[in-house]
């Protein structure tokens, strides 16, 4: 319940075009998209997340992601990690 | 020659106990040196053998098995899903996410990652935090380093006699050869031994000319012909015009005949603008401006005498220094004259005489340098005595600005090709000063002493950032100049713009003034012969009314026109009539003048 009330209120925050939530196998457990369009934003960010979260622990192994955004001129990425789950929010940032 | 000695033993015997015995020794073999052999040998004397004393070394190389490394992207299409479950069967998935989402530990990271999220969301929503600040104003870390130049190469006359360079070319693509034209310009200094070559330097090689050209006489003037790169015309110290192509070597391809050629060395020669890219001109100091056609060097194909009194006498003709021609208008170009005019003339004017346009004086002696700006060809630079002069072809009794009188005779002037208000200038001291006209007009912006020998030319390669300095003893000192100095920099040419049309405004009514002035001058003297008895020297009283009679004559002109547009009758004769009785009236008192016009007015 509270998941969803947390779900909802990122939702509906201006600019935010869609919110997923993406467990540590790939699979979407929650999403707003489309499933064809959710499982693929759900493959590459995954892979995508473990390859810069190798990078920083590379670099340092005592530090870890948090977070982790790509801005594109469209709109803005935005994955917050975890060790069993992957909270993706697709925002458009207004300028 | 192989020496074989065969052991046998039979089989059967093999394994015996062996007993030793002494023997002495038996010639097996014995070979005789054969003396015919010998001949054949040569005796080495000396023999020669090293011996170092260092440690031995040697050299291995080691290479490692490369690592293949391969990145592989997998495309994930619905993968991940535990065995038992079926992506495409919905509700499947669905209980399968239910589940998930029962679980206390998806509650808690949700709950986590949420309030992660939110934050970022929200300072996306407030600023812009990739926002770029100060992106336009990148450009004003420039100015800051002062003006310099550097020397880059300095190319010596490879002769023991070394000759003056007096002139520069750059070859017209790609700007990495230059053309010197060596020879002794004092008068009749040739000396013995003096070598007539000229070279063409290859700048990567400064020790050895690239190319050298045989003239028949010392070249005084070299220029690339820049629609084809390989071919250069040059002017010869008595009088001949050569061409060479260098693919076809040292001797000039045709050299112009001695009887129609200049009578003194050929100070200028400069490639026209034609469909065929063979013609050119010279000038010298004999007076006259040839055309050539360089397919056909026997005669020329037009000649002009330089006589400013339009008469076309050769006596009277004024001896050339240099020649200027601007391929974007190819039918004026301008000869310096020793005598210090300039000579702006048309060539396709119908008859000799009218091919001189206009006279530009102003130098005491020699025009030594003629250069119109790139950006602006209506204005143009003169060199020449101590100083240098920038014209507007518009006003021709003197330049718009000059600079200040040096101590040593200026030899040679350029503009900046990149900056309208840039020039430089070479001095007989061995300087070079660079101008900016824009920045300040008294002093140099830049001044490098180059050498200690005077300099005698100076040429500007075409992207304006390096320029060649000939010098007395046949230096060529090849110098970059700072790249404030040969960028443009904002607003440039407007500004220069603003200033050249300003300082030509102001001469030009000077001009006016002086014209009017002498206009009265003349006016009084016809008024005088009509009236002689009156008017045999001018008291200040007389001046002063006269003065006051012009004033308001130009006044009275003004508030006429503008009555006579209004009224529309009586057109011009009112003015006229007021203009020639003040002619012809000299000195009278003004005040019955005044009211005459005045009735006039009324009328």
């Amino acid at each position: 319940a509270e998941v969803e009330e947390t779900l909802k209120r990122i939702q509906a925050h201006k600019g935010v075009i869609a919110t997923m939530v993406i467990n540590a196998e790939g699979i979407p457990i929650r999403t707003t998209l489309d499933n064809s369009t959710t499982v693929q934003y759900a493959g590459l960010l995954h892979q995508l997340t473990t390859k810069a979260r190798s990078t920083v622990r590379d670099i340092d192994p005592q530090n870890d992601l948090t977070f982790l955004r790509i801005r594109s001129k469209k709109h803005e990425i935005m994955v917050a990690p975890d060790k069993e789950y992957l909270l993706i929010v697709i925002q458009n940032p207004c300028e | 020659m192989e020496i074989v000695h065969i052991y046998t033993r039979k089989r059967s015997e093999f394994g015996r106990p062996c007993s030793f015995s002494d023997r002495p020794a038996e010639v097996c073999v014995d070979i005789q040196p054969n003396p015919s052999l010998a001949e054949c040998f040569v005796l080495r004397s000396p023999v020669d053998a090293h011996v170092q004393h260092s440690s031995d070394m040697s050299e291995h190389e080691v290479n490692t098995e490369r690592v293949e490394v391969e990145t592989r992207g997998v495309n994930h299409v619905e993968g991940g899903w535990p065995k038992d479950i079926n992506p495409q069967e919905m509700e499947q998935t669905i209980r399968f996410r239910k589940k998930v989402e029962k679980e206390e530990n998806y509650v808690n990271t949700i709950m986590h990652l949420g309030t992660l999220m939110e934050h970022c969301v929200k300072q996306n929503n407030a600023i812009n935090i990739y926002e770029e600040y100060f992106g336009e104003e990148e450009m004003a870390e420039v100015e800051d380093e002062p003006p310099s130049a550097k020397t880059i190469n300095v190319i010596r006359d490879p002769n023991i006699t070394k000759r003056t360079a007096a002139h520069l070319s750059w070859h017209p693509d790609r700007c990495k050869k230059l053309a010197v034209a060596y020879s002794s310009l004092e008068f009749q200094q040739n000396m013995k031994g003096m070598s007539f070559d000229s070279y063409i330097w290859d700048l990567e090689n400064p020790n050895k000319p690239e190319l050298v050209l045989k003239p028949s006489s010392p070249l005084v003037s070299l220029e690339y012909n820049p629609k084809d790169s390989h071919i250069l015309v040059g002017g010869c110290y008595n009088g001949q015009i050569a061409y060479w192509d260098t693919r076809k070597g040292r001797l000039p391809v045709e050299v112009s005949t001695v009887e129609v050629s200049h009578r003194d060395p050929v100070y200028g020669a400069i490639w026209l603008q034609s469909k065929t890219g063979t013609e050119c001109f010279s000038a010298s100091t004999d007076g006259q401006v040839l055309w050539w056609d360089i397919r056909k060097l026997s005669e020329p194909t037009e000649m002009l005498v330089l006589d400013i009194n339009r008469q076309g006498l050769l006596e009277n003709a004024l001896g050339a220094i240099t020649l200027e021609f601007e391929p974007t208008m190819p039918t004026k170009f301008m000869v310096g004259t020793e005598q210090g005019i300039v000579i702006a003339c048309n060539r396709k004017a119908k008859t000799p005489p009218e091919k001189i346009a206009s006279t530009y004086s102003g130098h005491h002696g020699p025009v030594y340098a003629l250069a119109r700006n790139p950006f602006y060809p209506k204005i143009f630079l003169t060199v020449g005595d101590w100083t240098a002069r920038i014209w507007s072809e518009e006003t021709k009794e003197s330049p718009i600005m000059w600079t200040k009188y040096h101590l040593s005779y200026l030899t040679d002037g350029c503009w900046s090709t990149v900056r309208p208000a840039v020039f430089f200038t070479t001095k007989m001291d061995g300087t070079l000063d660079v101008w900016d006209f824009l920045f300040k007009q008294n002093d140099p912006f830049l001044s490098l002493k180059v050498c200690d020998e005077p300099l005698s030319s100076l040429r500007l390669q075409d992207n304006g950032c390096i320029v060649g300095c000939g010098s007395k003893l046949g230096t060529v000192t090849l110098l970059e100049i700072s790249s404030g100095l040969c960028t443009l920099q904002r607003n440039e040419k407007n500004l220069a713009n603003a200033m050249f049309e300003r300082e030509t405004k102001r001469e030009k009514i000077l001009e006016a003034r002086h014209r009017e002035m002498r206009l009265k001058e003349r006016a009084k003297s016809e008024g005088q012969d009509m009236e002689m008895e009156e008017m045999q020297e001018e008291s200040p009283e007389e001046a002063f009314s006269r003065a006051q009679k012009e004033f308001f004559e130009v006044i009275e002109a003004e508030l006429q026109r503008r009555a006579r547009a209004e009224a529309q009758h009586l057109p011009g004769k009112v003015k006229k009539q007021a203009e020639e009785e003040a002619v012809l009236q000299g000195a009278e008192s003004e005040l019955p003048k005044y009211e005459e016009e005045d009735e006039e007015k009324d009328a």
